[in-house]
């Protein structure tokens, strides 16, 4: 609470930003975790906006009417307030700047969020997805594939989890051969395995090749995920950087696999660019989402200049490519970038989700996020600023991974069981440092914070809200839902998200949403169901009751 | 003149046709006075029937003595027919090309269509000026129906009835009228029930270089103001091409003239802009070798979704100063015969429910379009692959659609038709069996053309029962309020179902909207059932009462 140096201010006016009459004034309360604003009309409507969730405050000059405070949420909800005197204004805003941006892991609201739930269930959330039983679902261990114990404790890379699945053919010394061969020790392991082709998806970062080093271990082990696909000849390796980017990393000594010396292997580089540049260009997406009352020229043209649609259709490409080499070819691929946390782990998921229906379910979806992401060291508190840290660490990778998922939504309307608003949600809670489970950056940190014992799971949350979250278009056995999904990548199939950068024209422009009519009809119609086997029974009750007249 | 001397060559045997989306069909290609006809003779293959009216433009080809001709229809699709031999190939080219490009109307199609079904109800009685204006005197007394113009001398793009305010005589119209673009005076487009306030529309007035006024003029549009309100003319042009319209004898509204007025200056582009910008749009469309950079920057640059905002907007002010300033409005723009009519029926669409139905719909085509004199003819002669020098084609009417198409995007519940049904009005608007957009003006097509007379309305045929049903959007719920769509570029979009058609397979959307309906199906047949269980179970228990008591 030191932060907070003026806990109440009133006569504050919120304003609606796009109809500026329907402004309303009330009362602003900043308690330790949430801005609140309350109205001062009848209803007492209250505002909650999480400090966590609090991206940037700015305060324009003051004008004769008041001082102007502008709160930009990190998912591109924006509050506009304006306060009587410019001294509130200045402290609201240092201690909101203060509040939003803790150092410690320990401030993060998770750790003194409370929710009713008891010690037994809390531990109990914590186990309700099961990445063993996700890869037991793909057939993992087998004959070919096993658990390896070499991470045990994360002594071959601690941004690893401790169970990893490997070739039975590798050895221990050839796991940790390729490890010391890996940037940050991340060594190729599996992510998904096809079962109809026998295919796999593996994953690390780049190897040390520099100009001319090589690893006969690390050689191996890629001969090994080869063999592990008894029917393949060869494998690829998709580089998913620009294939300039990887060259320049091989004059720091990383770099990308010298053909010459891994045997059957075919080099495919995909071409998504850095996280600085995704940085940029989400600013920019965000600046036109929030434009005011835009021409359609500076529209397109800063949709254009924005490169984001450019970028997520690289992001798909990438996928769409792995999914042809791993479903079509019966090939096994692996996955690299740098580091192996970025770009590889938004390839691999997409290309999951086009692979698998299961990743086109709610709890697979957020399978697929626990286990490509989560488990596998996605920096999440660098990336999404959970701490005030380094800004260039900051930047969307997952929020391309959530659109790819939305613009295959657009596509296939039938194939998902979720919907917009579900995705939505998953990118509010990966920012809102609400729940543990996207703090930090590896499971080996959550573990040492102690996560499973000191906050909540959004998991079994989200489960039990999933009826908000349903696709009323969905059904598990439409030919749309099963099998694999085969998008169309040409540009104008790409549209802008405006459910995410655009929040508040979304409410305007959609005031019939067709999904939750929809949704309601289906309610009614599971509603007349119960009636209908209801009226049905009663005649056999009238019947058992006269029977022995 | 004989069909039968254009076509030079009236078959050709083993013609290959590749069209998007169905498979390569080999067959034979016959030409017709009026169809190009591709038939395999094979009974599961579809064959092709196409209009040569619907033929925008073509392209040949030769790779030894194979030809091949491109077709490129005016429905945005392209086919290619592969034909062997050079000279048929030539013949079917120059054939089609003839054929399509007929400048007689009476040649048309239309007159030589019979219709495979029984007409039940006439779509050409259907919506009458009369009717309209019955349903207008059941709301308020101030108007009447002026005859002013029964025999098309007043105004040759008017119909012969038109409503004017009932305390102007017809020689007080007949003076506005010789002051107004075209003849067109002042005349009611829409009547607002809930406050009694009234969009009207007209040509410009022609106040020249030397500020000429028209007393009658002014007359005319003051009686439709309630005694202390001002009214809003929503010149659909900006501010500098209302003043050099002047120099051609053109103008606008002089402030001093018409002091209980507010004139607003919109910027909705002229017809040869707007056909340039279909033909970019198209083009960047059809182009799948883009970059999404390269993509983006032509959507731009064709600036299509521009003009879709511009009109939209407009149609929102319109229907704005009526609704919520309470205040009546005039509408014009040059000739009162494109952009106003776009501004008028959107701005209707937003404003009364009883548009957005089927049936209003089609009243609000006829009523805003047809007997309002937009020039079909001229303005979809062409779409957008006529490489000839454009004349007076503009895709006016295509707008028209696209905006609607946006609101229904928005208030997907609101309307009772789908996008089924404007793609459908766009087809039939450029070609057509039907004589329904034939014709540039009501006094051509009753008078000259006889086409109630000589051919069947598109509306006979839509409203059959088994039509309908492809056109009832299935989550229509009426709604009774007036919609307000939200014109900002984030919420506008590109209108795949008319310009991504022939590109992209709809496959899974058609799967999803099949979804929807089977959902709302089933949902109505429980219904059904539940209310007739709920029916026999109370029959039962007021049977079973007596037998209750032993």
């Amino acid at each position: 609470m030191e932060h907070i140096r003026t806990p109440k201010v009133e006569n504050v006016r919120l304003i609606d930003r796009l109809t500026p009459r329907k402004s309303v004034v009330g009362t602003l309360y900043l308690s330790s975790t949430h801005t609140i604003f309350v109205e001062n009309s009848d209803a007492r409507r209250e505002t909650w906006v999480l400090h966590s969730l609090v991206g940037s405050i700015e305060r324009p000059p003051t004008t004769p009417s008041g001082s102007p405070l502008v709160i930009r949420c990190k998912n591109f909800q924006v509050y506009q307030l304006l306060l009587p005197q410019e001294k509130d204004c200045v402290d609201i805003q240092a201690s909101l700047i203060r509040l939003s941006r803790p150092d410690r892991y320990g401030e993060l609201f998770c750790f003194s969020f409370q929710p009713n739930v008891d010690k037994e269930e809390r531990e109990k959330a914590w186990g309700f997805l099961d990445l063993h039983a996700e890869f037991s679902r793909m057939g993992i261990p087998s004959n070919l594939w096993h658990i390896t114990p070499a991470n045990h404790e994360y002594r071959v890379c601690d941004t690893y989890p401790s169970e990893l699945f490997v070739p039975k053919s590798a050895s221990p010394a050839v796991i940790v051969g390729s490890a010391k061969f890996r940037s940050r020790g991340r060594l190729p392991v599996l992510s998904y395995f096809h079962r109809d082709t026998s295919a796999a998806v593996c994953r690390s970062s780049q190897p040390l090749s520099g100009f001319s080093a090589r690893s006969l271990e690390d050689e191996q082990m890629l001969q090994a995920i080869m063999k592990s696909n008894p029917a393949s000849e060869y494998m690829y390796v998709v580089d998913t950087r620009p294939k300039l980017n990887a060259m320049a990393n091989r004059a720091a000594g990383k770099g990308y696999e010298n053909e010459d010396h891994y045997t059957n292997i075919k080099l495919h580089f995909i071409g998504i660019e850095n996280i600085h540049v995704m940085r940029n260009s989400q600013q920019k997406i965000t600046d036109v989402g929030d434009m005011r009352s835009p021409s359609m020229g500076d529209f397109l043209w800063g949709l254009e200049n924005s490169g984001w649609l450019k970028h997520i259709k690289a992001v798909l490409d990438a996928g769409v490519f792995i999914v042809k080499a791993v479903a079509e070819e019966g090939v096994s691929v692996l996955v690299h970038c740098s580091d192996g946390w970025d770009r590889t782990a938004q390839a691999c998921s997409v290309a999951s989700v086009l692979l698998d229906p299961f990743y086109r379910t709610i709890r697979g979806l957020m399978v697929l996020i626990e286990k490509d992401w989560v488990s596998f060291g996605h920096k999440f508190s660098h990336r999404y600023s959970h701490l005030e840290g380094d800004p260039k660490e900051v930047s969307p990778v997952i929020d391309q991974f959530l659109e790819c998922v939305w613009q295959l939504m657009e596509q296939f309307p039938c194939a998902f069981e979720f919907n917009e608003r579900f995705l939505l949600q998953l990118h509010t809670h990966i920012h809102s440092c609400q729940y543990g489970n996207f703090i930090g950056n590896s499971q080996k940190e959550r573990r040492d914070l102690r996560i499973n014992e000191r906050t909540h799971s959004v998991w079994p949350h989200l489960w039990e809200n999933r009826a908000e979250y349903i696709n009323p278009l969905y059904r598990a056995d439409h030919s749309q839902s099963k099998g694999i999904l085969r998008p169309v990548t040409t540009p104008y199939c790409f549209k802008f998200w405006k459910g995410m950068y655009s929040p508040a024209e979304r409410g305007v422009a959609l005031r019939q949403s067709p999904s939750d009519s929809l949704n309601a009809v289906r309610e009614e119609s599971q509603q007349l169901e119960e009636e209908l086997s209801a009226h049905q029974e009663v005649p056999r009750e009238t019947d058992a009751g006269q029977a022995p007249n | 003149m004989e069909f039968a001397e254009l076509i030079k060559t009236p078959r050709v045997d083993g013609v290959v046709l590749h069209r998007p989306f169905l498979p390569t069909v080999e067959g034979t290609l016959c030409l017709t006075g009026h169809h190009l006809i591709l038939s395999s003779r094979q009974d599961n293959t579809e064959e092709l029937w196409l209009l040569h009216s619907n033929i925008d433009a073509i392209e040949k080809r030769f790779i030894g003595s194979l030809g091949t001709i491109i077709v490129k229809c005016k429905d945005l699709r392209i086919i290619q027919l592969d034909i062997p031999g050079m000279e048929e190939c030539l013949n079917i080219a120059s054939s089609i090309e003839a054929l399509s490009t007929l400048d007689s109307v009476s040649l048309m199609y239309p007159f030589f269509y019979r219709p495979m079904f029984e007409v039940i109800e006439d779509g050409w009685h259907l919506f009458s000026p009369e009717e309209a204006f019955k349903d207008l005197e059941s709301m308020t007394d101030e108007w009447r129906l002026s005859e002013v113009n029964k025999d098309f001398t007043v105004c040759p793009s008017y119909p012969s009835l038109v409503t004017v305010p009932k305390d102007i005589d017809d020689d007080t119209l007949c003076k506005a009228a010789a002051f107004r673009h075209g003849g067109r005076f002042p005349v009611l487009s829409y009547y607002h029930k809930k406050n009694g306030m009234v969009m009207m529309r007209a040509g410009q007035p022609l106040t020249g270089t030397n500020g000429r006024r028209c007393k009658e003029d002014e007359k005319l549009i003051n009686a439709t103001l309630r005694a202390g309100k001002r009214g809003y003319i929503i010149d659909t042009r900006t501010i500098a091409v209302a003043q050099q319209a002047k120099a051609r004898g053109g103008g606008f509204e002089q402030e001093a003239n018409y002091p209980q007025w507010r004139r607003i200056h919109k910027a909705i582009e002229r017809s040869n802009i707007l056909q340039e910008s279909l033909i970019k749009l198209v083009e960047a469309c059809n182009d799948q070798s883009n970059s999404m950079d390269r993509w983006l920057s032509k959507l731009e640059a064709s600036n299509w979704q521009s003009h879709v905002k511009e009109i939209l907007t407009t149609a929102c002010l319109a229907a704005q100063c009526i609704d919520r300033s309470g205040a009546s409005v005039l509408v014009h723009g040059t000739e009162g015969t494109d952009s106003t009519l776009q501004v008028t029926s959107l701005a209707q669409i937003i404003l009364e429910p009883a548009c957005r139905t089927i049936r209003g719909f089609q009243a609000l085509v006829e009523r805003e379009w047809l007997q309002a004199g937009h020039p079909f003819q001229q303005r979809c002669a062409q779409s957008a692959y006529s490489n000839g020098k454009p004349r007076s084609e503009a895709p006016v009417f295509l707008l028209f659609l696209d905006c609607v198409w946006q609101i229904l995007r928005q208030f997907p519940c609101s309307f009772q038709f789908n996008e089924h049904f404007l793609i459908t009005l766009f087809e039939h608007a450029y070609a057509s069996q039907f004589g329904t957009f034939l014709g540039n003006s009501a006094a051509e097509s009753r008078v000259k053309l006889k086409l109630s007379r000589k051919t069947v309305s598109l509306w006979s045929w839509v409203n059959r029962p088994q039509e309908l049903e492809r056109f009832v959007n299935p989550l229509y719920e009426p709604n009774s309020l007036v919609i307000w769509p939200s014109v900002a570029p984030q919420s506008l979009l590109l209108w795949e179902g008319v310009f991504l058609r022939w590109n992209r397979s709809t496959k899974f959307l058609d799967e999803a909207y099949e979804e929807m309906v089977h959902i709302i199906e089933y949902n109505k047949e429980l219904q059904n059932k539940v209310n007739s269980l709920r029916r026999q179970l109370a029959q039962l228990e007021t049977e079973d009462s007596p037998l209750q008591t032993p």
